[in-house]
């Protein structure tokens, strides 16, 4: 059933949430957004490793090993990015990207 | 023939110098001016019996008077052929110059005793004038032309420290600070000049340059500059040198203010000895003059005469008696001038030379006289102008008999000195050039005129009513006098061409009688009129000065030279080339300066924002950046 | 280990002794020894340097040490004098002597103020002995950058500003040094041979012209600024006016000769054929420099102003003279240098003295100085007259040796502009009389000034050994002249080759 589906509606579907993603990332000012849309970016990343993989390597399996990697790297990364945001939010009480410049200059 | 002592002639005056200098505040006044009197009188007394030698023992050789280098040692070294030593030149001129020097020095000296008695900086005084002396001595004895110009800045600057003497005065200040500038300006002539002879002859030595073979290598140059001969270059620009230092038309300016200083000095300095200097100078390098360029020396004789006639105008009109004597001294010196200036090299027509010396040598006696004796009239009235005196005769027995002699001399009534002096001015003048000799003849009489006219005002007329009653100056001034009376009324009668010549070959001269009758005649109109007019009391000098008008009035005013040198100063160079230099420092080239910095500054503010440290930020440019490079890439490769 | 180190370790042991000590008078009393010390090394050398050449030794370059320090890059730490850096050991021996008598009484932060200062001077010292281009710069470098913590702490003023003004000018300047000495080094090898920065190597090599004439001018320019070239003279002015005594001493008196110095041991010994070619622009920017500096100093009313431009014109004359390319000319320079650093140090010191007194530097805030302080009157007129080239004194031998040696060309451009810088003693003197006139003669302008009190004994140290040395050098010029003559020859016999 899946071979029903050509690889280029993958490929079109993982293009559309990578730049979804980058819009998100560069429009949002809230860091928790930055952070949904850097998500977004992975997984468009992701579904192109998986679709790669599958369409022209059947037999090979690194594409999944790859996105499970970065399914990895993005939970831990989430991890962190929330960590600092919380205490951003205990500090200067705003996730307001453009507000956090006490460092600036 | 050993003079090697003459070293000391003017070593004592220095050494004099540096002792009161650094000790004078530590010991009573009066010991520095003792010291000072004490040092002096050995160096004069070393100069006339050095004088003795030369002229009447072994200075000649087959009745030639020879150079004589006694001592010379090198001070710097430039290359290997110009170098400057410090030597000693003896020759007729200079054997002179030093009995002038010390004798006039020394009666100065004593003569200060009294008249600086209870002055702040008395031993600051002495110690000056000992510096004189021994840069005086210095430039006279130069055996180098660059030796000449060391002292020649030293003697300036002695006269500087001298006119400055009152120095919390602000007119003395002024006075000091013009005659230093005046001269150094001058002198800058002066060391062009001698660059230019010395690259020339490859020397500063004036044995070397005035010998026959530096002349003749001097009349081989042939470059020239603007259409004139290097030398001739070089020896009119030293003639700047000298007129500058000799109070010459039109860098006289300094001389009447130079009266601030005390009058001690003003007769030293600003009479006797240092404003000889110019002339001095010209008769050292008389031979380059008169041989190689007879052009500059023509010059020389018409700055002379037209100084010596524009001075005696102006003397004729001053009322302040020093400036009327300043005036008078700058006049006197254009007859020097003149009279080397109309002089032949060779000793048949080198009348005017001698008679250049002679009068310098005369001119020394009766005008050092004449300060000192309004230095003795100024301390008895505590006044320099001329219109506040009348009737001092009678108060001031010794000072009037002596200016009387003084005034006598200078304006060429036999058998005084200056009538000897004077009638070989005139016959060399009227000899070669019958303006020069007319002129001349003229100033002669105006001379007999100003200064009888200064005689009758102060001496006779009304008696005035003094705050203090006027009396006699003590024995250490009145000592003085008398014996500069004696050499004023004697000097005369030295047979000079025997002994000073321009080639050193003597010559016996007489006195051209078809030429000092007229002379001494105007003299006599010169002084009758003023006796008539200011003998005694009546309107008629003002009347006369009225009816002058404009005339008098320029006269008066010094025919506002002084204030074009004014306008020239402050307005020309301070305001429109110093101001604007400071200004264009400040605003343009610091202002580039600024402008690199506020520039950096301004670059730096506008590309920081670029570190915004928002990664939004950084990721929109690198997305931006790699789509850039894509379509490049993409437009490139699919080619 | 030639004794020549010592120049350098003895101003550093002296800031490790100050850092040690605890009490202000004992860190000047520290500090005053250690540059005794020195200034007594500095006459020994004189000597030992005078015996070494009478016993016939005509090397270059004497008591020579060579250690090598970086080896890749050829670096070495090599030391070495001539006559000419013989003179300029004890010109900086005297001025920083007298500099530190001069700042007797800094209060604030007194030891970090003479640490400075000596830090400073050493740097001098290195620069003076080095004959290794990177030694050399680096020695350079030293000298340079305590001026910017001197002047920013220690200075009245807008002190911020002239010493950024002045920092970033010098390091603009060493930028354009550092490129010309690497230029220098990458075409030092002869034949595919080690790269040197030695100099007496390099001097050996003729560096291709297309190099020298990419290399002079920034070379030149490089040190140029430092001695205070038109038109990159600006920071002078506001830096020595605000910089405090001891450092417009040091400053002017010695820094700027850094500047003339490395001109000709660098730039014009090892590119002669660059100079050659090249002498006549830089001729034209120097008599600018001394005609100008003249002229702008006329109309200022700051002292340190009058005295920054005054310097400007000398140092203009140093530059102008060196360029000349004439034995005599160069010589004049060398003395000029000398002559200028201990009269220039005499004044600054005196205008620090005058102005810790009267509390301003305003000409015409003062008057009749005379009377209240005669010993630093007489003090600045003697400094005056040196100024305006008085014989007897230091500044008469040294114009009088440039004049005359430029005046030696026989072409008409060199001869002219001799005589446009010969005009400026009268300005000169115009800015010196007019200063002494307004300042120390004529009445009181302030009456507070009539009770000021005269000179100390540490300041009369500091002047008095500036005035002998003035008039040692005015009166018997001919062994100074003499030594540093002969140790031009070697230089302009390079020069010569190519003019």
């Amino acid at each position: 059933m899946i071979e029903a589906i050509p690889l280029t509606h993958w490929l079109t579907l993982s293009t559309l949430l990578f730049f979804i993603g980058v819009y998100g990332f560069l429009t949002r000012s809230n860091l928790i957004t930055i952070l949904i849309s850097i998500e977004l970016i992975l997984n468009a990343v992701n579904i192109n490793l998986l679709a790669f993989n599958k369409y022209l390597y059947p037999e090979a399996l690194e594409g999944h090993f790859f996105s499970l990697f970065v399914i990895a790297v993005a939970a831990s990364e989430a991890a962190v990015a929330v960590a600092i945001f919380i205490n951003l939010y205990r500090n200067i009480n705003t996730v307001e990207v453009e507000e956090v410049n006490k460092m600036k200059y | 023939m050993d003079y090697s002592y003459t070293i000391w002639i003017p070593l004592l005056p220095l050494i004099t110098f540096v002792l009161i200098g650094l000790l004078g505040g530590k010991v009573k006044p009066i010991v520095s001016g003792i010291t000072g009197v004490l040092s002096l009188t050995v160096s004069a007394c070393l100069s006339i019996f050095t004088a003795y030698r030369y002229f009447l023992v072994d200075g000649a050789v087959d009745g030639v008077f020879q150079k004589i280098i006694a001592s010379n040692h090198t001070w710097l070294r430039f290359t290997d052929t110009l170098y400057i030593d410090m030597g000693v030149l003896l020759d007729p001129i200079s054997v002179m110059m030093l009995v002038v020097i010390t004798f006039i020095s020394l009666m100065v000296h004593v003569y200060s005793l009294g008249y600086m008695k209870g002055e702040t900086g008395f031993s600051r005084f002495y110690s000056v004038l000992s510096l004189f002396s021994f840069s005086m001595l210095g430039l006279v004895l130069a055996s180098n032309i660059f030796q000449m110009y060391m002292f020649w800045e030293l003697v300036g600057v002695s006269s500087y420290l001298l006119i400055g003497y009152y120095y919390t005065k602000p007119s003395a200040v002024a006075a000091s600070k013009k005659a230093f500038i005046v001269t150094r300006f001058a002198d800058l002539g002066f060391l062009v000049g001698i660059l230019i002879l010395s690259f020339q002859t490859g020397t500063f030595d004036f044995s070397i340059i005035t010998s026959a073979e530096g002349l003749a290598t001097l009349g081989n140059v042939t470059s020239s500059f603007i259409g004139l001969s290097a030398i001739t270059w070089a020896t009119l620009l030293i003639f700047i040198g000298g007129a500058g230092k000799s109070a010459m038309f039109p860098l006289h300016v300094w001389l009447p203010d130079a009266m601030e200083g005390p009058t001690p000095v003003s007769a030293l300095i600003h009479a006797a000895t240092m404003v000889v200097a110019g002339v001095y100078l010209v008769a050292r390098l008389f031979p380059v003059f008169s041989l190689v360029v007879p052009g500059s020396l023509t010059v020389v004789a018409w700055v002379g005469g037209f100084s010596s006639l524009f001075a005696a105008i102006i003397a004729c009109t001053q009322i302040d008696i020093k400036r009327v004597l300043a005036y008078s001294t700058m006049s006197q010196i254009g007859y020097m001038m003149l009279a080397l200036g109309v002089s032949g090299y060779l000793i048949e027509d080198s009348l005017g030379f001698t008679a250049s010396m002679f009068h310098l040598f005369t001119h020394a006696f009766f005008k050092a006289l004449l300060f000192l004796g309004a230095g003795a009239i100024i301390h008895a009235v505590h006044s320099n102008v001329m219109t506040e005196m009348g009737g001092l005769r009678k108060s001031l027995p010794i000072t009037h008999i002596t200016f009387l002699v003084a005034c006598l001399a200078i304006a060429g009534i036999p058998p005084f000195s200056g009538f000897f002096s004077k009638d070989e001015i005139l016959v060399a003048a009227f000899e070669a050039n019958k303006i020069l000799f007319a002129i001349e003849w003229l100033v002669a009489g105006l001379t007999a005129f100003y200064m009888f006219r200064l005689y009758f005002s102060v001496f006779w007329g009304k008696n005035r009513n003094y705050e203090h009653e006027p009396h006699e100056a003590p024995l250490s001034m009145t000592l003085p006098l008398i014996i500069l009376a004696a050499g004023a009324f004697g000097a005369g009668f030295i047979p000079f061409s025997h002994f000073v010549t321009s080639t050193g070959e003597t010559f016996t001269s007489h006195i051209h009688w078809n030429i000092a009758i007229p002379s001494i005649a105007v003299a006599l109109i010169g002084i009758f009129v003023a006796a008539w007019l200011y003998k005694s009391e009546n309107d008629r000098a003002s009347s006369l000065a009225a009816s002058l008008g404009i005339l008098y009035k320029s006269a008066y005013n010094k025919f506002y030279i002084d204030e074009i040198y004014l306008f020239m100063t402050r307005q020309v160079i301070f305001k429109y080339i110093s101001e604007p230099i400071a200004w264009f420092d400040r605003h343009i080239v610091d202002g580039t300066v600024n402008l690199v910095g506020s520039f950096v500054n301004f670059v730096s503010e506008r590309i920081k924002g670029f570190q915004s440290g928002q990664v939004q930020q950084y990721a929109f440019y690198f997305m931006a950046g790699v789509i850039t490079l894509t379509i490049v890439f993409v437009y490139f490769y699919s080619n | 280990m030639s004794f020549l180190s010592l120049f350098v370790l003895i101003p550093i042991l002296t800031c490790a002794a100050i850092m040690l000590v605890r009490s202000k008078s004992n860190v000047r009393w520290v500090a005053a020894s250690g540059m005794v010390i020195q200034l007594i090394l500095a006459a020994v050398l004189v000597v030992l340097y005078l015996l070494e050449r009478k016993a016939g030794n005509d090397a270059p370059m004497l008591f020579m040490y060579d250690v090598t320090w970086f080896k890749s890059l050829g670096i070495h730490y090599a030391i070495g004098v001539d006559g000419i850096s013989v003179a300029m050991i004890a010109l900086t021996a005297i001025v920083i002597f007298a500099g530190i008598f001069a700042s007797w009484q800094v209060d604030y932060l007194t030891k970090e103020f003479f640490i400075s200062l000596i830090i400073l001077s050493s740097g001098v010292f290195g620069f003076f002995i080095s004959i290794d281009l990177f030694t050399m710069f680096l020695f350079y470098e030293v000298a340079v950058i305590p001026m910017y913590l001197l002047i920013g702490i220690w200075g009245t003023g807008p002190k911020e500003y002239s010493a950024m003004k002045l920092t970033l000018m010098l390091m603009a300047g060493s930028a354009f040094i550092l490129v010309g000495i690497l230029g220098l080094y990458f075409n030092s090898s002869i034949d595919g041979g080690p790269l040197t920065f030695n100099i007496l190597e390099i001097a050996k090599v003729n560096i291709p012209i297309e190099a020298q004439r990419f290399f002079f001018p920034l070379t030149f320019v490089g040190f140029g600024v430092l001695g205070a070239l038109f038109p990159f003279h600006t920071w002078s002015p506001d830096g020595h006016a605000s910089a405090p005594t001891a450092v417009s001493m040091l400053h002017a008196g010695v820094l700027m000769k850094l500047g003339g110095y490395g001109c000709f041991r660098v730039a014009m010994f090892l590119m002669p054929e660059a100079t050659n070619e090249m002498a006549w622009f830089f001729i034209i920017l120097t008599s600018i420099s001394v005609i100008y500096g003249a002229f702008g100093a006329i109309m200022q009313k700051d002292l340190k102003y009058i005295n920054a431009y005054s310097s400007v014109s000398h140092c203009g004359l140093v530059l102008f003279a060196l360029l000349m390319i004439n034995q005599t000319a160069m010589n004049g320079a060398i003395l000029q240098m000398i002559s200028h650093g201990l009269m220039t140090a005499l004044f600054f010191a005196l205008i620090g003295m005058i102005y810790s007194r009267t509390h301003t530097r305003m000409v015409n805030e003062m008057g009749g100085l005379m009377k209240a302080i005669p010993f630093l009157s007489v003090s600045y007129v003697i400094a005056g007259l040196a100024s305006l080239g008085l014989p007897g004194l230091s500044g008469f031998v040294a114009e009088m040796t440039i004049f005359v040696g430029a005046f030696q060309h026989s072409d008409t451009f060199h001869r002219v502009v001799t005589i446009v810088a010969c005009a400026s003693i009268v300005v000169t003197a115009v800015y010196i009389l007019r200063v002494v006139g307004a300042m120390l003669m004529g009445p009181f302008k302030n009456e507070e000034h009539e009770n000021i009190k005269d000179s100390s004994w540490f300041e009369r140290i500091s002047v008095v050994s500036l005035i002998i040395a003035i008039v040692a050098m005015g009166v018997a010029p001919l062994w100074l002249s003499d030594m540093t003559w002969e140790s031009l020859t070697p230089i302009i016999d390079k020069l010569d080759v190519f003019s």
